[in-house]
């Protein structure tokens, strides 16, 4: 059976897809997508072999682009992808994820920061009112990227339950589909707060919100003041920067087995540049959920490099080992295919990659 | 051509064509205002509104339409023979 492995890259200028189908080895790069349209997230359903790619455009605002064909065409709808008249309109989409119950059925995060729906693959959007009408909206203040909804994550078993994450208003979590929601903060720090009010129930700059796989109650964020753990879908978070080089990134990447193992991309730090620690790139690994660090660095350069990653742009892919991919603002890729023990490049001169998933389909 | 109101010439900038496949860069139809013009290019090609239009509803802050010349808002009237050109603004990086 061939397997082919494709890489869904959201850069500034436009969605790209990388594939392999000699096991990772080598890659071919298709694009850019989208009429070049900023991308923000890509995501792939294997069982379809449908591609969605969101994002906005300065001009003609936002939208979510669907290919049929593994990108050979797009078509692109925004349908239904608006907040009431009068109200502050959508700039751009910045997550996508399945949704439960249909073929296709997606969620959006957006920017202003609320959530969509659609049941029909991405051909009309209907808006999740309960997310804005939570009563903490009037205080969510946007961060440097934005007022965005940048991270959705299902429960594996209950599709009632859904955690979102907003930059800056926090971490959030659903048990009805969405229709009521309640902060998930507790234990996460404002460093931009005074001292005392560092840890609201709201409010907090999270960077990125992952899943442990075969843990549904496991979560693991990124945040702009540290990286934590969750044991009780984040409810309580347990911080897990010791051993790392700063408290500062953008990226998380869980592992798609094991719930231990997780992938993060510190950088120097928010007043610092943002980019990798001391001008050398690493993968930073646990293998024991946050308890102690690896510093991944073997084929990464590590002399005068001032590259940062962002928040959407490191992922894993599902196969044995697991492979590890990153993009980086500079506009490279680099890739993984031994759970990060070794890195190469395969790509170099793309635009900024602003998000980077995986799609392994079995032909 | 269908539709009531002045018979009216729509110009469409290249970069909207190439997202909707078979638009075309003239459009000649009947519309009483720069709204209804453009309700009459959404009839034609779903979608071609959300492009143009933002919900508040407005139009988006980095088009520019112009009738016979004039920078034009939705509500703008137009006459018989009116041209309406849409154009994309300066933008981006």
């Amino acid at each position: 059976m061939a397997t082919r492995i494709l890489l869904l890259i959201g850069t500034k200028k436009g969605a790209f897809i990388f594939e392999s189908s000699d096991g990772r080895r080598t890659w071919d790069l298709r694009g850019p997508f989208c009429e070049t349209w900023p991308i923000n997230h890509v995501i792939g359903d294997p069982a379809a072999g449908t591609i969605w790619a969101g994002g906005g455009n300065e001009w003609f605002g936002p939208a979510v682009w669907r290919s049929d064909d593994l990108g050979a065409t797009w078509s692109h709808s925004s349908q239904g992808l608006a907040y009431a008249a009068g109200e502050e309109p959508i700039r751009a989409v910045w997550s996508l994820a399945p949704a439960p119950r249909g073929d296709g059925a997606l969620y959006a995060g957006v920017e202003p920061a609320g959530l969509f729906r659609s049941d029909d693959r991405g051909a009309t959007w209907s808006h999740v009112p309960g997310l804005r009408e939570h009563p903490s909206r009037a205080h969510w203040q946007p961060g440097g990227g934005g007022l965005i909804l940048h991270s959705l994550v299902r429960h594996p078993d209950d599709d009632r339950q859904l955690w979102v994450a907003i930059s800056t208003a926090g971490a959030f979590h659903s048990a009805d589909g969405g229709a009521t929601w309640e902060p998930r903060n507790h234990g996460t720090r404002c460093d931009f707060l005074p001292e005392e009010q560092r840890y609201p129930e709201f409010g907090q700059c999270v960077h990125c919100l992952v899943a442990a796989p075969g843990m549904p109650d496991r979560l693991y964020q990124q945040n702009h003041c540290g990286m934590y753990r969750s044991d009780d879908g984040g409810r309580h978070w347990q911080s897990i920067e010791d051993g790392l080089p700063s408290s500062f990134g953008f990226p998380a990447a869980a592992h798609p087995r094991d719930p231990n193992t997780l992938y993060l991309l510190p950088l120097n730090g928010d007043a610092v540049g943002r980019t990798v620690p001391d001008g050398a790139c690493a993968v930073w690994r646990t293998r024991d959920a946050g308890a102690s660090w690896q510093d991944l660095r073997d084929g990464l350069p590590q002399r005068n490099v001032f590259f940062g990653v962002l928040r959407q742009a490191m992922a894993t892919d599902v196969l044995e080992p697991a492979g590890v991919y990153f993009g980086t603002g500079s506009g490279e890729l680099y890739a993984s295919a031994d759970e990060g023990e070794s890195w190469r490049r395969i790509a170099e001169h793309l635009p900024t990659v602003l998000s980077v998933e995986t799609l392994v389909l079995e032909d | 051509m269908v539709g009531s109101g002045p018979a009216v010439t729509v110009i469409l900038p290249g970069v909207l064509q190439r997202l909707f496949p078979g638009s075309v860069r003239r459009v000649e139809l009947r519309a009483a205002s720069v709204a209804d013009a453009i309700a009459g290019l959404d009839a034609r090609w779903p979608g071609m509104r959300d492009r143009i239009c933002d919900s508040r509803p407005a139009i988006r802050r980095h088009m520019n339409v112009f009738v016979d010349g004039e920078r034009a808002a939705l509500d703008a009237p137009l006459r018989e023979g009116s041209t309406v050109v849409v154009l994309t603004a300066v933008s981006g990086g």
